[in-house]
């Protein structure tokens, strides 16, 4: 029981830690990501906007898979709508 | 007097701070409402907005806003006596800070989150805030170029604080990538993290470095000086994961362990206080108590800084509206504390007052230096450490809390820049890297030109960095006071501190001018110009927007 309190209590304190660990750079490194993200996306759409992409055989896959962040890009980026011809979103 | 009863009058006051004047400004004034939908829950996204726990937001609140300025200010303001220093200190964090702070948060926070400087333009006028870009900017080159001739006047003085300072840069390096991958949890990288600092800390004085007295004719306080930036400006374009955010932590745990020390070592101890209550023998050349005092100890009484820190990321991450009288107000006590720290050290950590004396020779000297030597003889006589080994700790303490800053007001500064880039259209400086050249440019442009090649001229701008950081605040307190007014509550405690500030920021700044004037000295003369510019520019800002509002209220009472 003693060890289990302890145990708990470690677990506890781990997750306060990684909290003021995390806290301030969140915003920092979330929106590192998302404009790594975003670049990627760009590269699996390329072909829409009339870039060639070699792998597209591949990225056509992904581009279901990545229809919703599409929408919150749009979104972001100040266009009601989907800005590309041929591809709605919404 | 005996350390120990200082101690307990200032933590004591100010606690009783805490319970009484902050519960009477949040209830009767703020008028916190625990209903309140915060910002963090409005507009919850996983990036800025997030509700925080609110011991979580204070830790991070609080070790933001500590700096190495509230101990580089009391440890110089202590030259008129330990009495004026430790009175402003403690009722500047009581009425002053404490409201500020917490007032920052609030305003924030019922304006969906807004900085200070966007809320200017709203609540006050659009002339304040472009006003408003030139006091952040003012204020973020003479924090660089002061915190980087503290530094290396510190790693000069203390030779055996260079292997763990340098270190503990490689010991964030690697906890950073530890954390990033996911090798390990984080309480396990803490423990570890600070024994190899401690380590580092403990090598340090047998492994002593040295730089040569001059190199290409350059001395080597400017070489560490050069050194510095350079680090600064590699460190502020890292991702922040990898350097930033580590090292920040392990300067969290640093400030917890560091505070707990000296306090510890003092009521083990009981040092005398040997330096005098009132110096009325000051040094020749020492500027008059009123109302240099007020601009020489900025952080630990009132500092603008912490309304950049309070509407730009706190009050995005607030839980419940309630919390701020914690975070804000207890935030700018933990740095009160720090400060007092500072006094205790560096009044009682002398032998005898001939020892003090011949420290504080003339106005300017003490700082950082004498922090360091006072609090290393504390924590030898209080906790039998090596005195060599305590001074290491305590330099290695005030190293990364200035270096961190240093990287961040850098890493500020270039975002100034490229927004300049963009507003004025010039493209190469909304690039990262010209943009950070720029900042770090003109950081060391003042750093060398106020002093001359040695770069020793940085601590000369340190008063006039404590009227920027005042007006800074004078500022935000602006914001709150209108808006308080627009709400019709009471005003004075907000508006009493303002106008203190501002009769004393001017009063302070025209003292210094007419001592620029005397020295032939116009590149400070002109940058004070500038700054009194700023400063009667926000006193008549504020009592224009001030008597409307109140003849606007009277007016609407009358009808």
């Amino acid at each position: 029981m003693k060890i289990r309190a302890i145990v708990d209590w470690v677990k506890n304190a781990n997750a306060y830690a990684t909290e003021v660990y995390n806290a301030p750079y969140r915003s920092a490194i979330a929106r590192a990501k998302r404009d790594e993200d975003d670049l990627f996306m760009m590269l699996v759409f390329s072909e829409l906007m009339g870039v060639p992409n070699p792998a597209s055989y591949y990225t056509l896959e992904l581009q279901p898979l990545l229809l919703e962040r599409f929408h919150q890009w749009h979104l972001r980026m100040g266009m009601e709508h989907s800005p590309l011809d041929g591809f709605r979103c919404c | 007097m005996n350390a120990i009863l200082l101690m307990l009058l200032g933590l004591g006051a100010m606690f009783l701070g805490y319970v009484i004047y902050s519960k009477f400004i949040a209830e009767k004034i703020f008028k916190l409402d625990p209903n309140f939908r915060t910002p963090a829950h409005e507009f919850e996204d996983g990036i800025d907005f997030v509700p925080t726990n609110k011991y979580v937001l204070w830790g991070h609140h609080f070790t933001s806003v500590a700096g190495a300025a509230p101990i580089i200010g009391p440890a110089i303001a202590v030259i008129w006596g330990w009495v004026p220093a430790f009175l402003w200190v403690v009722f500047g964090t009581i009425f002053f800070a404490g409201v500020h702070d917490a007032g920052a948060i609030w305003a924030s926070n019922r304006n969906k989150a807004r900085s200070i400087g966007a809320l200017t333009g709203d609540v006050v006028g659009k002339r304040s805030q472009s006003l408003f870009m030139i006091v952040i900017f003012l204020v973020l080159l003479m924090v660089n170029a002061v915190f980087a001739t503290a530094i290396s006047g510190l790693l000069i003085n203390f030779p055996s604080s260079v292997v763990p300072v340098w270190g503990a840069i490689f010991v964030a390096l690697i906890i950073g990538q530890v954390i990033f991958r996911k090798w390990m949890n984080l309480g396990t990288v803490s423990i570890l993290g600070v024994i190899a600092l401690y380590a580092l800390i403990y090598a340090g004085p047998s492994f002593p470095i040295e730089l040569p007295e001059t190199v290409f004719g350059v001395s080597d306080n400017a070489q560490w000086i050069l050194v510095l930036f350079a680090y600064a400006a590699i460190a502020s374009l890292l991702p922040v994961w990898m350097l930033l955010q580590p090292r920040d932590y392990i300067n969290g745990l640093q400030l917890f362990i560091g505070l707990f020390l000296v306090y510890g070592a003092v009521l083990i101890s009981g040092p005398e206080l040997v330096a005098p209550a009132f110096n009325t023998n000051v040094p020749e050349g020492t500027p008059s108590l009123v109302p240099l005092l007020f601009v020489t100890i900025a952080c630990g009484a009132i500092s603008g800084f912490h309304g950049l820190v309070a509407s730009g990321t706190t009050s995005k991450q607030l839980d419940k509206e309630t919390d701020l009288r914690f975070v804000g107000y207890f935030g700018a006590i933990g740095e009160g504390s720090l400060s007092l720290a500072t006094i205790i050290a560096v009044t009682a950590g002398f032998a005898t007052l001939a020892d003090w004396q011949a420290v504080y020779h003339s106005f300017g000297q003490g700082g950082v230096t004498a922090f360091v030597q006072g609090g290393a003889n504390i924590l030898q006589n209080g906790l039998g450490l090596d005195v060599d080994l305590a001074q290491t700790l305590l330099t290695v303490m005030a190293v990364l809390f200035a270096g961190t800053t240093m990287d961040t007001g850098l890493r500020l500064q270039r975002y100034i820049f490229q927004e300049w880039g963009n507003i004025y259209n010039i493209k190469w400086m909304e690039k990262a890297a010209p943009a950070t050249l720029l900042a770090v440019g003109t950081c060391l442009l003042l750093a060398f030109g106020a002093g001359g090649a040695d770069g020793s001229g940085g601590l000369l701008i340190w008063p006039l960095f404590g009227t920027t950081n005042q007006l800074l605040a004078g500022l935000t307190l602006l914001v709150v006071t209108t808006m308080l007014v627009k709400l019709g509550r009471p005003m004075y405690v907000t508006l009493i501190p303002l106008l203190f500030l501002l009769v004393m920021t001017i009063y302070a700044l025209l003292i210094q001018l007419m001592g620029f004037y005397h020295k032939s000295d116009w590149f400070l003369f002109s940058l004070d110009l500038v700054v009194l510019i700023a400063a009667i520019w926000i006193a008549l800002e504020s009592a224009g927007v001030l008597t409307r509002l109140v003849r606007e209220n009277k007016a609407s009472k009358a009808s």
